[in-house]
């Protein structure tokens, strides 16, 4: 059964715009990549993390249980796991070890530390964050037989189990290390990654060396690496532009790659790929007239994604037209379906006469409410200025306001706002993470429409159990009809990523998410 | 002199109080803190229970007053804390940046003294010719460019005529004079240069005034030489009100450039100031505050002090 998962997923897996090429030449050794991380990570512990600063910074000192295939995504391949077995009723996965394996002071990895670090992620001690406790609630006991075997028992069957395995959030840490002090990897590195802590000089950048003792045979080919902090993109463009960091990682706007291609020409790489991030156009059901789905369906029937997606698509980040999975993915909704779910009509004008009789309707006239909005000029002012435009095309008046992200969030989490621009991260496509946001209020806080509809609660639990693909992909799409139907939030656009790197820079893989590939363990320098 | 300098420094202890007790509520007006920022600002998953931990573990869950009592306990000790995004001390925080901070402040005020005595005398003596309108022309342009605006066209510049960037990472003065000086000097020029513009014409106006005196008059009727006139006479009386624009432009540089450091990628305080406060960062900013204070109280001191240097008819006791 498992099989035909990972089988529908490796149907759907696909090669990026501008792959770099590298296979066809011989890695060079030697070098020091210096490279733009656009924000600095409050610490240094992936468990307690969400944000890339942390994996753009920590990634190249840690090892993984299993990580993406970034030539066959989303498909896993092992990291620290030399192999793996899954139980065919999907309750025990077995890891194999890599023999050998030393932490960075030297003492070597088993299965212990394997172990540590799941208990931590799953039942954090207190006083210790795991933003991934959820994630891992499925597992009941983790087994340790011998020094290179862990065994996962489960308490449940999770569909994506082995694709949580393999999140670069998962950083393996030393057991040792943790009984000392669960909180040490705030502030320690002693990871089994490709490259050795040198430092960090806070606000400035982090530097790695070569682990020679990196227990993949060969790798990695660069001498060591420099992360430098760079917040601000006119800074950051110079820098690439003068040669001073040779790539940034997350991704950078339309305009920052013009600019770039522009004077560079053929020195610089860009590399694109659709983003798992998105934003959300969401309302808040226990504030009137957003209680009434008639009102909620008219605002986003009368909104053009599509020409949307074109004008926006020149000047912002954001692009694809999608439904709660990435476009594209292996579960997302096709385009020819899509177009028949409110919202998402091509006949715009027809979409906006329905919504203005919705309205009348539901006996709301001259509707005026405030748009709650980050205060990020990418891609959030555009997205809210482009909202503002398309209601005011059926008479809907929106005071537009934007607020830094502290109380940006505070306002949502009290459900002061009436209409949010909301934004969702995902580091993989699976389902269970993308529809996650959007079960009810009382089991998810981050659902910002405050709204507890069991039946999504139903059909979400229902797909994380299913283990037939083509079952689950029509439980995703009754999930998706039920949402937008009653049009409690939406995706707005999905996001564009653009990397631009330098093209002695060989051997990154681009991947539609910036959280992952950031080890940097096979990259080297062409020069 | 001595008594009115401790007179001085006491009377620092309520203004500093003062300014704590409002930083501390001030901040607390904004909606939201630190831990939202972190734990959910790139769309964490967290739950309630966590958040709420991790307010505890940050004394965030205290009542306002017990944390400004913290807050006020804290500063008596001389602890400003740990910085609530970080974990790390605010004073280890504060001092990664400050040295940069502190240079670049120093270079610019070098710069800007270096330029506008001489530009702001010669165009006082020299009133109403070109040498006078060209100094205008330079000094409101100076005023009118804003400084990250000057330092953006700096980068350009390099870029498109040189081919070439000053370093992105901050090498003490110590450890590479020469590395230390090719990322700081242009900073301190796009900044210098405005501050240049602000002396200069403080100088021109307030010597002009002076040029006008009675004892400039019986000085020259004495048969004075017009250059110790203007030396010794004029520009000593002249400099008074530009020491004061001096000693607070100089204050300002250290937590005030704020864009200018983001356009150099400089690792300073003003950088810091702007992080701190976009994350809700309380203890980090109430600490940058603080020293922002303690450096204007004692600026002000130091002005008053050279007041009396540059002007024998002032003397403090």
């Amino acid at each position: 059964m498992r099989t035909s998962v990972l089988g529908f997923l490796g149907a759907f897996a696909f090669a990026f715009a501008g792959a770099t090429g590298t296979h066809a030449q011989s890695p060079k050794r030697g070098g020091t990549l210096q490279f733009a991380i656009s924000a600095e990570t409050p610490h240094y512990d992936c468990h307690g993390s969400d944000t890339y600063a942390t994996l753009h910074f920590s990634g190249p000192f840690y090892s993984t249980l299993l990580k993406f295939n970034l030539d066959k995504y989303p498909e896993v391949m092992g990291d620290l796991a030399q192999s793996w077995t899954v139980a065919p009723d999907l309750m025990t996965y077995t890891f194999k070890l890599h023999p050998g394996v030393k932490f960075h002071d030297g003492t070597p990895l088993t299965s212990a530390d394997v172990k540590a670090t799941y208990d931590r992620l799953r039942n954090p001690p207190s006083g210790v964050v795991s933003t991934r406790q959820a994630t891992f609630g499925d597992i009941g006991t983790i087994e340790t037989p011998d020094a290179n075997t862990v065994v996962f028992k489960m308490k449940a069957v999770n569909a994506a189990m082995l694709e949580h395995f393999a999140s670069p959030w998962n950083c393996i840490y030393s057991a040792k290390d943790l009984a000392a002090d669960p909180n040490a990897p705030k502030t320690k590195i002693n990871g089994t990654g490709p490259f050795i802590f040198v430092e960090h000089v806070k606000g400035s950048h982090v530097s790695g060396k070569k682990n020679e003792s990196y227990f993949k045979p060969g790798l990695p080919y660069l001498d060591g690496f420099k992360g430098v902090f760079m917040l601000q993109a006119a800074a950051m463009l110079n820098a690439l532009q003068g040669g001073q960091v040779l790539g940034e990682f997350r991704g950078i706007s339309p305009a920052e790659r013009d600019r770039l291609v522009q004077a560079m020409g053929d020195k610089i790489r860009i590399e694109e790929s659709s983003w798992t991030l998105n934003l959300l156009i969401v309302f808040n059901v226990e504030k009137k007239p957003f209680d009434d789905v008639r009102v909620r369906k008219a605002l986003l029937m009368a909104i053009d994604r599509w020409g949307g997606s074109q004008g926006l698509s020149k000047i912002s980040t954001l692009r694809s037209v999608g439904g709660v999975i990435r476009p594209g993915s292996p579960y997302a909704t096709p385009e020819a379906e899509l177009v028949k779910l409110p919202g998402f009509s091509k006949d715009i004008n027809a979409s906006r006469a329905e919504a203005k009789r919705l309205l009348a309707e539901a006996g709301v006239r001259d509707l005026k409410f405030t748009l709650h909005n980050r205060n990020l000029a990418m891609p959030y002012t555009p997205a809210g200025i482009f909202l503002v435009d398309q209601w005011r095309q059926i008479g809907v008046t929106v005071d537009h306001k934007q607020f830094d992200t502290a109380p940006y969030l505070a306002t949502m989490n009290a459900g002061n706002h009436e209409v949010a621009i909301d934004f969702s991260n995902l580091f993989m496509d699976e389902p269970s993470l993308g529809l996650a946001k959007y079960v009810s209020f009382k089991r998810a806080p981050e659902n910002r429409s405050r709204v507890n509809d069991e039946e999504l609660d139903k059909l979400y639990d229902a797909q994380v159990r299913e283990l037939d693909a083509n079952k689950r992909k029509d439980i995703i799409k009754t999930f998706e009809k039920r949402l937008f139907e009653q049009a409690y939030q939406q995706p707005l656009l999905w996001w564009h990523r653009i990397v631009p790197t330098h093209k002695v820079v060989m051997g990154w893989k681009m991947s539609p998410s910036h959280n992952l590939g950031a080890d940097l363990g096979e990259v080297w320098l062409n020069q | 002199m001595l008594r009115y300098t401790l007179n001085r420094l006491l009377q620092m202890i309520p203004t500093l109080i003062g300014v704590a007790v409002l930083v501390f509520f001030m901040l607390r007006v904004v909606p939201g803190d630190v831990v939202e920022v972190k734990l959910r600002g790139d769309g964490g998953a967290v739950s309630q229970e966590m958040i709420d931990m991790e307010r505890k573990r940050l004394g965030l869950d205290k009542p306002l007053l017990n944390q400004f009592g913290d807050w006020m306990i804290g500063l008596a000790t001389l602890d400003l804390g740990k910085s609530m995004w970080t974990d790390r001390p605010v004073t280890e925080e504060i001092g990664t940046r400050l040295e940069l901070s502190l240079q670049v402040a120093i270079m610019a005020t070098i710069i800007a003294v270096l330029i506008a005595v001489p530009l702001g005398t010669t165009a006082a003596l020299m009133r109403d010719t070109w040498v006078d309108y060209l100094t205008r022309v330079i000094t409101i342009g100076g005023l009118s460019i804003p400084s990250f605006w000057f330092g953006m066209l700096i980068m350009l510049g390099l870029l498109y005529f040189f081919g070439w960037l000053p370093p992105i990472t901050f090498t003490p003065l110590y450890v590479d004079p020469v590395a230390n000086l090719t990322q700081l000097i242009w900073p301190a020029l796009a900044v210098g240069y405005r501050y240049c513009a602000v002396t200069a014409r403080m100088i021109r106006s307030s010597l002009l005034e002076v040029l006008s005196e009675d004892y400039i008059r019986t000085a020259r009727a004495k048969g004075v030489f017009e250059r110790l006139v203007v030396s010794r006479h004029a520009l000593r009386n002249a400099l008074l009100p530009a020491i004061t624009v001096i000693g607070l432009e100089f204050t300002f540089l250290i937590g005030g450039l704020v864009v200018t450091e983001q356009v150099f990628n400089l690792n300073g305080i003003g950088k810091l100031f702007v992080q701190s406060v976009s994350r809700n960062d309380f203890t980090l900013i109430q600490g940058m505050v603080m020293l922002i204070a303690v450096f204007y109280v004692f600026t002000n001191l130091v002005i008053d002090l050279l007041y009396a240097v540059f002007d024998p008819r002032i003397r403090y006791g």
